[in-house]
C-alpha cells in the first residue's frame, strides 16, 4: 500500500527526517508514535502533500505510484485520505457542499457517474447517525464553531462517506473527551478492512485501548528506531521512551 | 458637451409626468423639476460621483414607460421569488394589479400603490430624502410615475415580508423608470420589505428608484435590496432612512445586476438607542460597473452602527465602494464599525474602496476597515485534500466569502435564491451548477 524509503526532509534547512523507513501493507493498522520533536507531523504533512518542506531524499510509493509526485487532489482521489490534527474551519462553506464535492470528485475519477441527490442524502444521513451527528449539521459551515470532538467526528464522517484505501490520521484524539473519543474510535474501527490500512500517529497510548493496532513504531530523531506489536505500546506507557532512544543509540 | 447640456432634454422626456397629481404634488413637483434644472446629472468631479461617470447615461434618450402589465405574465412568473403573502408587482415601474396581493395584511398596516394614493403620502413624499441629494433623486421627486406607501400604525407586526416586485421588460424605446417608496412605521412597528428589481435579459431600461424609510421610536424594519436586473441595465437607487430612539433598521444590499448600477445608502441615527446595520454584497462580471455608497450619520449619543460589504470583481468589471460615517458633535457613547472586503477574479477587474470615518465626539468606540485579498490557503488545501480539484476549491471558497453576507438573510426562500445566483455568476470553470 505505502512504503517510505530513506526518506530526508529538511525545513527551513534543517533536517527532520533523517532516512525513515516504513512499509505499510493492505489490511493493517499501524500507530507511530514518539517524543514531541521526532517529526511525526512532518511525516503526515509530507504524505498529505504540504507545502513549505524539503525533500532531500529518499522516496514514497502509494500503491505502485510515486506519492510525492502527485498532487493533492489526486493522492486523494487515489484513496489517501488524511485526518487533520487540527481540522480547518472553513466559514461560508457548507458540510454538504464539500462532502458531495468530494465524493464526486472520487466518483469521477473512477469513471462513475456523479450521485443522484437521493442516494447521497441516504448515505449522508446514515453516516451522521453512526457518528452520533445531527442532520443540522449538514448546513453548517464546516468546523466553523466546532468543538475539538466535533472537528474530530467531522474528520471521520470524512472518512466513512469517501471510503480511503489508506487513512492517516494525524493525532486523531488530541483533546478528546472519553465519550469523543468512543465515538471517534468506533468511526475508524468501523473502517478497518481487509482492502483498507490505517496509520496513526499519535502522543498517547489511550488511542491504542480502543483502535488496537498490528504495528507500533517509535519515531524519534526523524528516524523509526524500533518497531514492534501491540504490547509494545504497554512498554511505553510503562517506560516512556528514554530506553527505546538508548537502546537505539547503543 | 458637459453633462448640464442634457438637463433639458431629460426634463422633456418627464414633462408629461410632472404635472401628474393634486396640487400640493405638481408644486412639489416643480420644485423638484427647479433643483434638477440647477443641479443637472452628477458629474464625476464631484467627490461623491468620481468613480462613477454617468455621462453615457446622460447621453441616452429613455421614453416613459407604457403600461406593459398584460405582456409580462411569464416574465413575472419567472423573475419572482418564491414569497407568499403580500405582493405588489410593477412592470416597468407601473403598477399591475392583476400580479399583485394586497389581501393578507394586518390591521394597523397600509400598504398601497402609490399613484393612485398619493394623498395618504402627502406628510412623507420627499420628508427623509432631500430633493438635492444628487440629481437623481430630483429628477425621481420631479417624476416619479408610480412606486409603493407602507403605513404602519404604532404597534402593527406585519409577519410576512411586503414583497416588491419590479420587472423590467425588453422594449425598442428605453423607457426611464422612476419608482417611489416610502414607509413609515410607527411606535414599535415592525415588518420586513423586500425591493427586487428584476427582468428581461435584454432589458436596457433605466432604473431611477428612490426609497425613504421613516422609523418612530423602537420600530423595526428589515429592509432587502435585491438587485438583479439585466447587465445592459442602468440603475440608481437611493435609500434614506432617519431613526428615532431605539429604533432598528437592517438593510441588506445585494447587488447583481446593471451595466452601471449606483446604490446610495444614507441613514440618520437621530436619537439614543438607534441602530442600523448594513450588510451588503456586490459581484460583477463582464464590463459591468457596481458603486455602492453609503453614508451613516450618528447625531445621538448611544447610537450604533453595523456595516459588511463584500465585493467580487471578475473579468473587466469595477467595484466602487464608499462608507461613510459621521460621529457628530456631542453623540458620545456611540459605536460604529465597518468593514469591506473585496475579492478580484481577474487581472482586469478593479475596486476602489473608501472606508471614511470621520469623528468629533471623544467618547466613542469605532473601527474600520479594508481588505482586498486572497484565498485562506489553509482551507485550499483542506479542500482540495479531499479531492477536490483547485478551481472547485476556488470557487467554493469564493461563493463562501459571499455567505458571510448571504448568510445573514433570514428568509429562507431568498437566501437560498441568492445564493444559487450568485454561484450562477461566479466563474464556469468554478464548475459549482449542481453542487449548490
Amino acid at each position: 500500500m505505502l512504503e517510505v524509503k530513506d526518506l530526508r526532509v529538511s525545513v527551513e534547512g534543517k533536517e527532520i527526517l533523517k532516512g525513515l523507513n516504513l512499509t505499510i501493507n493492505a489490511g493493517e493498522v499501524h500507530a507511530i508514535m514518539g517524543p514531541n520533536g521526532a517529526g511525526k507531523s512532518t511525516l503526515s504533512a509530507i504524505i498529505a502533500g504540504r507545502e513549505g518542506y524539503e525533500i532531500t531524499g529518499g522516496s514514497i510509493t502509494y500503491l505502485g505510484q510515486d506519492l510525492l509526485e502527485m498532487d493533492i487532489e489526486e493522492r486523494a482521489r487515489e484513496g489517501l485520505l488524511l485526518g487533520f490534527q487540527y481540522p480547518v474551519e472553513i466559514p461560508g462553506v457548507k458540510n454538504v457542499y464539500l462532502l458531495k464535492a468530494a465524493l464526486n470528485a472520487k466518483r469521477k475519477h473512477l469513471g462513475l457517474p456523479e450521485i443522484e441527490a437521493p442516494e447521497f442524502m441516504k448515505l449522508v444521513r446514515e453516516k451522521l447517525a453512526f457518528m452520533k451527528m445531527d442532520n443540522s449539521f449538514l448546513h453548517r459551515s464546516v468546523n466553523e464553531g466546532f468543538s475539538g470532538g466535533e472537528k474530530k467526528r467531522n474528520e471521520i464522517l470524512q472518512m466513512l462517506i469517501l471510503e480511503p484505501k489508506l487513512a492517516l490520521l494525524d493525532e486523531i484524539d488530541s483533546g478528546l473527551d472519553i465519550d469523543a473519543l468512543k465515538i471517534v474510535s468506533h468511526g475508524v474501527n468501523s473502517l478497518r478492512d481487509a482492502g483498507r490500512s490505517i496509520v496513526m500517529v499519535t502522543h498517547y497510548q489511550r488511542l491504542l485501548d480502543y483502535i488496537v493496532p498490528d504495528h507500533i513504531h517509535v519515531l524519534s530523531d526523524g528516524k523509526i528506531i524500533k518497531s514492534g506489536d501491540k504490547s509494545l505500546a504497554l512498554a511505553l506507557e510503562e517506560r516512556g521512551y528514554d530506553w527505546v532512544i538508548e537502546e537505539a543509540a547503543q | 458637451m458637459s453633462l448640464m447640456d442634457y438637463t433639458d432634454q431629460w426634463l422633456s422626456v418627464v414633462q408629461p409626468q410632472i404635472s401628474q397629481g393634486s396640487s400640493w404634488l405638481a408644486d412639489l413637483r416643480q420644485g423638484a423639476v427647479e433643483q434638477f434644472a440647477t443641479q443637472g446629472l452628477p458629474h464625476a468631479r464631484l467627490e461623491n460621483w468620481k468613480y462613477t461617470d454617468v455621462k453615457a447615461l446622460a447621453k441616452r434618450e429613455f421614453v416613459l414607460p407604457k403600461n406593459a402589465a398584460t405582456q409580462a405574465d411569464a416574465l413575472v412568473a419567472e423573475t419572482s421569488l418564491a414569497l407568499d403573502g403580500i405582493r405588489l408587482v410593477f412592470v416597468n415601474g407601473l403598477f399591475s394589479a392583476a400580479h399583485s396581493q394586497l389581501d393578507a395584511l394586518p390591521k394597523g398596516a397600509n400598504v398601497l400603490p402609490l399613484a393612485d394614493n398619493a394623498n395618504v403620502a402627502k406628510t412623507l413624499l420627499g420628508q427623509v430624502a432631500a430633493a438635492n441629494f444628487s440629481g437623481f433623486t430630483a429628477l425621481n421627486l420631479a417624476a416619479w410615475q408610480d412606486g409603493v406607501v407602507i403605513d404602519l400604525a404604532a404597534n402593527t407586526v406585519v409577519e410576512m415580508p411586503i414583497y416588491l416586485q419590479f420587472v423590467s421588460t425588453e422594449h425598442t424605446d428605453a423607457c426611464l423608470i422612476q419608482p417611489r417608496i416610502l414607509i413609515k412605521a410607527g411606535v414599535y412597528a415592525q415588518a420586513t420589505v423586500v425591493e427586487h428589481f428584476a427582468g428581461a435579459e435584454e432589458a436596457a431600461n433605466f432604473t431611477n428608484v428612490v426609497t425613504e424609510v421613516d422609523l418612530a421610536d423602537g420600530a423595526q424594519i428589515t429592509h432587502y435590496k435585491l438587485q438583479q436586473e439585466s447587465v445592459h441595465q442602468y440603475h440608481i437607487a437611493s435609500l434614506h432612512v432617519q431613526q428615532q430612539r431605539d429604533s432598528r433598521f437592517t438593510s441588506h444590499n445585494i447587488c447583481l445586476g446593471g451595466k452601471l448600477a449606483r446604490q446610495d445608502i444614507q441613514v440618520e441615527l437621530n436619537a439614543e438607542g438607534a441602530e442600523v446595520n448594513l450588510n451588503g454584497l456586490y459581484l460583477g462580471n463582464g464590463r459591468q460597473h457596481l458603486d455602492n455608497h453609503t453614508l451613516v450619520n450618528h447625531n445621538a449619543p448611544h447610537t450604533n452602527s453595523n456595516e459588511d460589504y463584500k465585493g467580487i470583481l471578475n473579468d473587466r468589471s469595477r467595484g466602487v465602494f464608499n462608507g461613510r460615517v459621521v460621529v457628530h458633535k456631542n453623540a458620545q457613547k456611540i459605536e460604529a464599525h465597518q468593514s469591506n472586503g473585496n475579492l478580484l477574479l481577474s487581472d482586469k477587474a478593479e475596486i476602489d474602496t473608501k472606508p471614511e470615518l470621520e469623528i468629533y465626539a471623544d467618547d466613542v468606540k469605532c473601527s474600520h476597515g479594508s481588505t482586498t485579498g486572497q484565498l485562506d490557503e489553509n482551507a485550499l488545501f483542506a479542500l482540495r485534500s479531499r479531492g477536490l480539484d483547485e478551481a472547485m476549491a476556488r470557487g467554493l471558497l469564493t461563493l463562501a466569502f459571499a455567505n458571510e453576507v448571504i448568510d445573514r438573510i433570514e428568509i429562507p426562500a431568498v437566501h437560498d435564491r441568492i445564493e444559487l445566483a450568485v454561484a450562477g455568476r461566479l466563474p464556469e470553470k468554478f464548475n459549482l451548477k449542481g453542487l449548490v
